[in-house]
């Protein structure tokens, strides 16, 4: 109760801080001059609490904007408006970028905003796709698309990750029973993980109020024989289990999704336990192929900062939008509807070499069809697998 | 065997427990009052050591006692600004003030500390002890949880039955009016309980954050109303009632979650202090005490 009520009191001030954010920034236009460019507008936090991720977004997009003018064809223009990760103030940046007269939407970043301009996109036929969002209920209209795998299908693809490298036969999994998001990875993986003969040995859950001994949820997963620990959680209760492994003795290998992305970043950590623990994430920045190399060094000579998960989604976002318009033979001149109708039909048909995956497809649901990625910890990195 | 070693894990779980539950009864015991704000200065305490291990490099020995005589200090401080002037309120108006003192504990500790949840090294550098060829693993943390919590049980019985400050708090708890009249200050012997048993909230938050290596502003609430409910169920103002009820709570918490549902533990535990609060409204070693009119 008392924790309840000190959640409820953090929120309200991280809402009073983020509210206090200040003018919406309009910004970043790299392009030519309008009319010969197809416009593209962009939604997302660039400032207040998830500011992270929009800014990532945003220059994500702006890099692959730039290089895809700079190779002649096609030309883009792309505008980006803060919307702090609220709601309203989302709906109010998509009426300002129809009235600049947007032509498809890269956006918006964050889920709930997402929800309420989604719908509203679909009433005006406008493209929208992406680049973060995760809820299922984001792509419900069939004008909406997305880059990166909807929460529960994390689950799908994890369990396939697991069978089809062999990495286990024998599964335990510990997740939070109290959290939406933890809960439908584990539903679905339990379902694909049936149909791909890998057994489950052990299944834990534990909740919101009963997160900090893990004694008993590790002694089963040792006792049942797992070889490998699926974790379908954040990268803090993580920590504690993979602790709690080490001081039982438990040596099965771990694997979880991208909530686990931040393992590294715990501040007093021992990071050398860590070392083997798998993960699924689209992206890493230090993965050797010449694709992300070359992303991540015009970032990082851009931006000055290493390039996150969310900049190579935007990154990836911008030339799926290329290769639809150039498909669906889009031109600057037609209007948003038209536009849309154009790369809905060619969204289905186009499959995209990016920095999250090797051949992008879409299902006319809008959900991607990518082969995950995984990465492990080697040496306190992530390293592709 | 596994059977063993939940049982283990649960009188660890229930020893840190007990040390919390302990600082609870003593204040309740001679203040009269539930010091909400107790888990806070476990939580505070634990930041101290992180801070000084982690990021000033002492050795961890020393992290302990500075943030031992620090928590005191917090304590007495508390006592002094917070509770002292309410001595003569309501008790209601108390129990609203401790619960004040322990969000601006928390908020403090999130505007000083931020939200990102530390890892806790573990100050215990005991090798687990391996049984039966790998298949009972006791971690040091739950030898030295469980001696630690055993010793500082026996040392406050002694420290209140056999020294002249504990038998004045004694005193002080049975009748404040008729310990000040024998001379006894009362509200020393108040300050002095206040800085016992913030120290022991110190030592308390080592160990739990030794145990479960994760240090965030809310680290102590849940630990805090645990302990809370152990005291109550051992019987609240007794010491031995803080230290068994600390261990049953343990116990039932690590059981229910083995052989029930990991799920359902925390409803089980609320549970059984219900059905133990119907049949002995004193708790379990609780002293039922008739009212002189």
């Amino acid at each position: 109760m008392k924790k309840a009520m000190s959640l409820v009191l953090a929120a309200a001030m991280a809402f009073s801080f983020a509210a206090c954010g200040g003018a919406s920034g309009t910004s970043g236009a790299a392009s030519t001059a309008s009319g010969t460019a197809i416009k593209i507008g962009g939604i997302g936090p660039l400032t207040g609490g998830a500011a992270i991720y929009g800014n990532a977004v945003k220059n994500g997009a702006a890099l692959a904007v730039e290089e895809i003018n700079a190779q002649g064809g096609l030309q883009f223009e792309l505008n980006f408006q803060d919307d702090e990760n609220d709601p309203e103030k989302a709906l109010n940046a998509y009426n300002n970028l129809k009235d600049w007269g947007m032509q498809a939407l890269l956006g918006t970043v964050t889920t709930q905003p997402c929800l309420t301009v989604a719908p509203e996109t679909a009433a005006d036929n406008m493209f929208l796709l992406t680049p973060s969002a995760s809820a299922v209920d984001v792509i419900k209209e069939d004008n909406a698309f997305q880059v990166c795998f909807t929460d529960p299908n994390q689950g799908v693809a994890s369990a396939d990750y697991i069978a089809e490298n062999g990495l286990a036969t024998k599964i335990a999994i510990i997740y939070d029973s109290s959290d939406a998001y933890s809960s439908g990875i584990h539903d679905k993986f339990k379902e694909e993980a049936a149909t791909k003969g890998l057994e489950i040995v052990a299944d834990e859950a534990f909740t919101a109020d009963n997160k900090t001994d893990f004694s008993v949820q590790v002694q089963k997963a040792k006792s049942s024989g797992a070889e490998l620990v699926f974790l379908p959680i954040y990268y803090s209760e993580a920590n504690l289990i993979i602790q709690e492994m080490n001081k039982q003795g438990c040596t099965a290998s771990i694997f979880g999704c991208d909530g686990l992305d931040g393992l590294l970043t715990i501040e007093g950590a021992d990071t050398s336990l860590f070392e083997g623990v798998m993960l699924l994430t689209p992206f890493a920045a230090d993965a050797q192929d010449e694709k992300t190399q070359s992303f991540v060094s015009k970032y990082e000579e851009k931006y000055g900062e290493t390039p996150n998960q969310f900049a190579a989604d935007a990154y990836d976002g911008v030339y799926t939008i290329l290769a639809a318009c150039e498909k669906g033979g889009v031109t600057a001149d037609m209007d948003a509807s038209a536009v849309c109708d154009a790369l809905k039909t060619a969204m289905t048909q186009i499959t995209v070499d990016g920095l999250t995956g090797e051949g992008m497809k879409w299902e006319a649901t809008g959900e991607v069809n990518k082969a995950p990625r995984a990465v492990k910890i080697q040496n306190g990195a992530y390293t592709a697998m | 065997m596994e059977f063993l070693s939940y049982l283990i894990n649960g009188i660890s779980l229930g020893s840190v427990y007990a040390i919390i539950a302990l600082g609870y009864t003593m204040v309740y015991g001679i203040a009269k009052m539930l010091n909400f704000a107790h888990g806070d200065v476990i939580m505070v305490g634990s930041y101290i050591v992180f801070i000084a291990v982690n990021q000033m490099g002492m050795p961890p020995l020393l992290a302990i006692i500075i943030s031992m005589a620090l928590c005191t200090l917090l304590g007495i401080v508390i006592e002094r600004f917070a509770y002292k002037p309410l001595r003569s309120a309501s008790s209601l108006a108390v129990l609203i003030t401790a619960i004040g003192v322990s969000y601006l504990l928390q908020n403090l500790a999130l505007l000083i500390w931020g939200a990102d949840p530390k890892s806790f090294t573990s100050v215990v550098g005991l090798a687990p002890v391996q049984l039966a060829g790998g298949r009972l693993v006791i971690s040091g943390e739950t030898i030295v949880t469980i001696v630690v919590s055993a010793i500082i049980m026996a040392g406050l019985i002694f420290f209140v039955n056999n020294t002249k400050m504990g038998r004045a708090m004694l005193a002080v708890s049975e009748d404040k009016g008729a310990a000040q009249l024998m001379g006894i200050n009362v509200n020393s012997t108040i300050a002095m309980t206040f800085a016992i048993g913030s120290a022991l909230a110190a030592v308390a938050g080592v160990l739990l954050c030794s145990a479960y290596p994760t240090l965030q502003p809310t680290t102590g609430a849940m630990p805090g109303i645990k302990a809370f409910t152990a005291a109550v169920f051992g019987g609240i103002g007794s010491i031995p009632g803080a230290f068994v009820g600390g261990i049953l709570l343990g116990v039932i918490e690590i059981m229910s979650k083995a052989y029930i549902s990991t799920q359902l533990a925390d409803a089980i535990v609320f549970a059984v202090l219900i059905i133990v609060l119907l049949v002995r409204p004193t708790g379990l070693l609780g002293k039922k005490i008739s009212e002189k009119v």
